[in-house]
């Protein structure tokens, strides 16, 4: 009998008994916590009245009246409310955490591989690097890539002029913004089909490889339609990509696209930080698996690229989402340092100006607790969906 | 596990408001034999330990007259160090007894907050500083530049309002603390740093180079700085409000510390209310009699401190402008001690 039908079994006989006494310590602890919840909530209102401190949310829609350095969505300090204020103020968390798992993420994999490797300088490279990057805390990171690192760039008047009409300064990179003239669709088109194509190659090259066994090479043909596609199209449309002009004034440069230094600092810190634990994860995943595996896909004529791709990072992927998903949890909440370095994340502008201008502490911080709970539990969701797709499934 | 999570987490939430509201304020201090006073802690000249780590400055010295009224000595006082963020927070919860720390008197703060207002201790006013090699000359020509202000200050507002109402656009950039502001200014991120024109002066003192900043002539909004309680208190509430105006009647009266014994003294029947020879004015306060007298004797009045903290005898230099008494042309008034 296989293994996995003896399991649910289990399951069953201890759910078809339930006993009483159980079920009774269940629900009283329920209740129990439900009233000290309703308690502490009617208390908080209680003693907020009691001492003339204004309560509930009815804030939300007064006008702000502060600025903020960095809005993804419309926002004006004189015609924003604090609702608006907050959803700038969470996304630019959101903007911080996700750019910061994916670089942790493409850092932490290779670095955890390299201290695996036989070769000796990038195996101690590797190790370097997770051992003094792990070892100081993230705060003084962050403090030395913005303090040390980006303010030592020139200030406005002389910034450094980068190819294709970009600046970079202490006050960040300035991009020109591209204008996409009428014959840009030919090339998004392109774009379209030659990922279209990529796909149709695959499920081919699949195809033939269950039918003959001989794995067909796909590595170049993909990276060749993916790039020469558009590129192809680009030409023959004569370029219709033209990158706008930026205006140099006194104080600023305006008209293009723009990259704080708070949150390039804050992305950096946090990618580099959390890849060493990623690097360590992994690590350690790759070792969990057993070597006899490796051997055998060894004896099998496999090469290392296909040993490692097709034997060991599926088993190992198993042991080290559950310790990756922390960290990506762990670089979601470490993002609320941007209050020391000025990153309008959620903290700084709904926990720092509004809790301040409103004086409503007790709504503002549960609020913000609730929002870090929600993402938290959302990150562990896709990660428990995705660990499952990775499980192993019996045939 | 979650739910207890969150039930504890709620639960340490209402603890925030779960501190008693007594209306013994004064009674809880004796007791403990201390005032608790939350000041600056980074503003020279308000509020600052010096290197041997004593506290100095105007709004300390307030407090160390409040607790000179209490208990005849004025090193009875422990000093929490606020940021402009953390401040009402923690007057709210009963963590300090008194906020002493350069603070603007707003209607929503007054109504809001469930704090009072006391009186104003000083009168002033948001400026800007800029890197002299700008050459800028006035705030008016700061369109599109970008400014350092410190969060959770009236400054923060007003800056969007000032640049609004002139229809000149800016960027800000947003710290938790002045020091932060401050050394992002320095550095140059940013064109201009803007906080309360009395605190640039002790700023701009505090960069590497004071040589190559100046503070531009436009003063931008009211800021009248005052001592803030919780709003529950009357009795303490006039304690503090009391304890300024005694320093400003002291001044006006021409009483000093160097004279405030022969004062005591003298046929002079205002000095002598306030200085507890006449009347039982301290009593009704709750305090002793000679209450002035010892604020006096021990911290001196507004304009000693004044000058000691912040003007000729400091390295400020700030004049005394609209913070001179209302006989010599300044704001400074106080109600008779009868």
């Amino acid at each position: 009998m296989p293994m996995s039908s003896s399991i649910p079994l289990q399951g069953q006989v201890r759910r078809s008994r339930p006993r009483f006494g159980l079920l009774a310590i269940q629900t009283g602890l329920a209740v129990f916590i439900c009233a000290l919840i309703c308690a502490a909530a009617f208390n908080v209102a209680q003693n907020l009245s009691r001492a003339h401190i204004a309560s509930g949310f009815g804030f939300w829609n007064n006008t702000a009246g502060f600025d903020i350095s960095q809005t993804l969505i419309g926002y004006s300090a004189s015609a924003s409310t604090f609702g608006q204020a907050f959803w700038v103020g969470l996304l630019n968390t959101l903007v911080v955490a996700a750019l910061g798992i994916v670089f942790a993420t493409v850092i932490g994999f290779p670095v955890g591989l390299g201290r695996l490797s036989s070769n000796w300088l990038v195996a101690r490279l590797c190790g370097g690097y997770v051992e003094i990057v792990r070892n100081v805390p993230l705060l003084l990171q962050l403090l030395f890539w913005y303090n040390a690192v980006l303010k030592t760039l020139p200030d406005l008047r002389g910034s450094l002029r980068l190819p294709g009409g970009a600046f970079l300064n202490n006050r960040g990179l300035f991009l020109p913004r591209a204008d996409f003239g009428a014959p840009f669709a030919a090339v998004l088109i392109a774009i379209v089909a030659a990922i279209a194509a990529v796909i149709a190659l695959r499920i081919w090259a699949h195809r033939r490889f269950e039918v003959t066994g001989r794995p067909v090479p796909m590595a170049w043909p993909t990276i060749g339609l993916l790039i020469g596609g558009p590129l192809v199209a680009l030409a023959l449309t004569g370029v219709p990509l033209r990158l706008g002009e930026l205006h140099v004034s006194r104080f600023n440069i305006s008209g293009g696209v723009e990259i704080l230094p708070e949150f390039a600092a804050l992305v950096v810190a946090l990618s580099i930080y959390t890849a060493a634990f990623i690097a360590e994860v992994v690590r350690a995943g790759v070792q969990a698996v057993a070597h006899g595996q490796i051997e055998a896909a060894q004896s099998l004529g496999l090469r290392f690229g296909a040993t490692l791709r097709l034997i060991v990072i599926p088993q190992a992927m198993r042991v080290i989402i559950p310790p990756l998903t922390s960290q990506y949890l762990n670089l979601l909440k470490n993002s609320s340092l941007a209050v020391a370095i000025g990153y309008p994340d959620l903290v700084q502008v709904f926990a720092g100006s509004v809790l301040n201008i409103t004086g409503q502490a007790v709504e503002v911080i549960a609020v913000t607790m609730a929002v870090y709970l929600a993402i938290s539990l959302f990150v562990s969701l896709l990660m428990n969906l995705y660990a499952r797709r990775m499980s192993i499934v019996d045939h | 596990m979650k739910c207890l999570t969150t039930a504890i987490a709620l639960a340490s939430l209402s603890l925030l408001a779960m501190q008693p509201s007594s209306a013994q304020t004064l009674a809880g201090v004796k007791e403990r034999g201390q005032l608790i006073c939350g000041a600056n802690g980074t503003l020279a000249g308000f509020g600052i330990p010096d290197p041997q780590g004593n506290w100095t400055g105007f709004d300390v010295d307030f407090c160390r007259a409040i607790a000179a009224a209490i208990f005849n000595d004025p090193a009875k006082v422990k000093f929490v160090p606020l940021t402009a963020k953390d401040r009402f927070t923690a007057l709210q919860s009963g963590e300090v007894d008194v906020l002493s720390r350069n603070t603007t008197w707003t209607l929503s703060r007054d109504t809001s907050l469930g704090l009072d207002f006391t009186a104003v201790t000083f009168y002033d006013g948001q400026g800007f500083m800029v890197h002299k090699a700008l050459k800028v000359s006035s705030a008016l020509e700061l369109d599109d530049a970008t400014i350092c202000v410190q969060q959770g200050t009236t400054s923060e507002l007003n800056l969007a309002d000032y640049f609004r109402s002139h229809h000149m656009t800016f960027k800000s950039v947003t710290f938790a603390t002045g020091d932060e502001a401050l050394k992002a200014y320095e550095s140059g991120r940013c064109d201009s740093y803007t906080t309360d024109a009395s605190g640039l002066y002790g700023e701009r003192l505090q960069l590497a180079d004071p040589g190559q900043s100046i503070v531009l002539p436009e003063i931008i909004s009211k800021e009248p700085l005052s001592a803030v309680v919780r709003q529950d208190d009357n009795q303490w509430s006039d304690i503090v409000r009391w304890t300024h105006f005694a320093m400003v009647d002291a001044e006006e009266l021409g009483i000093a510390k160097a004279n405030v014994e022969e004062k005591k003294k003298s046929d002079d029947p205002e000095a002598k209310r306030l200085l507890g020879a006449e009347g039982q004015y301290g009593d009704a306060l709750g305090l002793g009699n000679d209450w002035a007298y010892r604020i006096i004797k021990h911290v001196g009045n507004y304009g000693e401190s004044f000058e000691r903290n912040l003007g000729q005898g400091s390295p400020l230099k700030i004049a005394r402008g609209l913070n001179a008494l209302w006989m010599k042309g300044g704001l400074q008034y106080a109600p008779p001690i009868r």
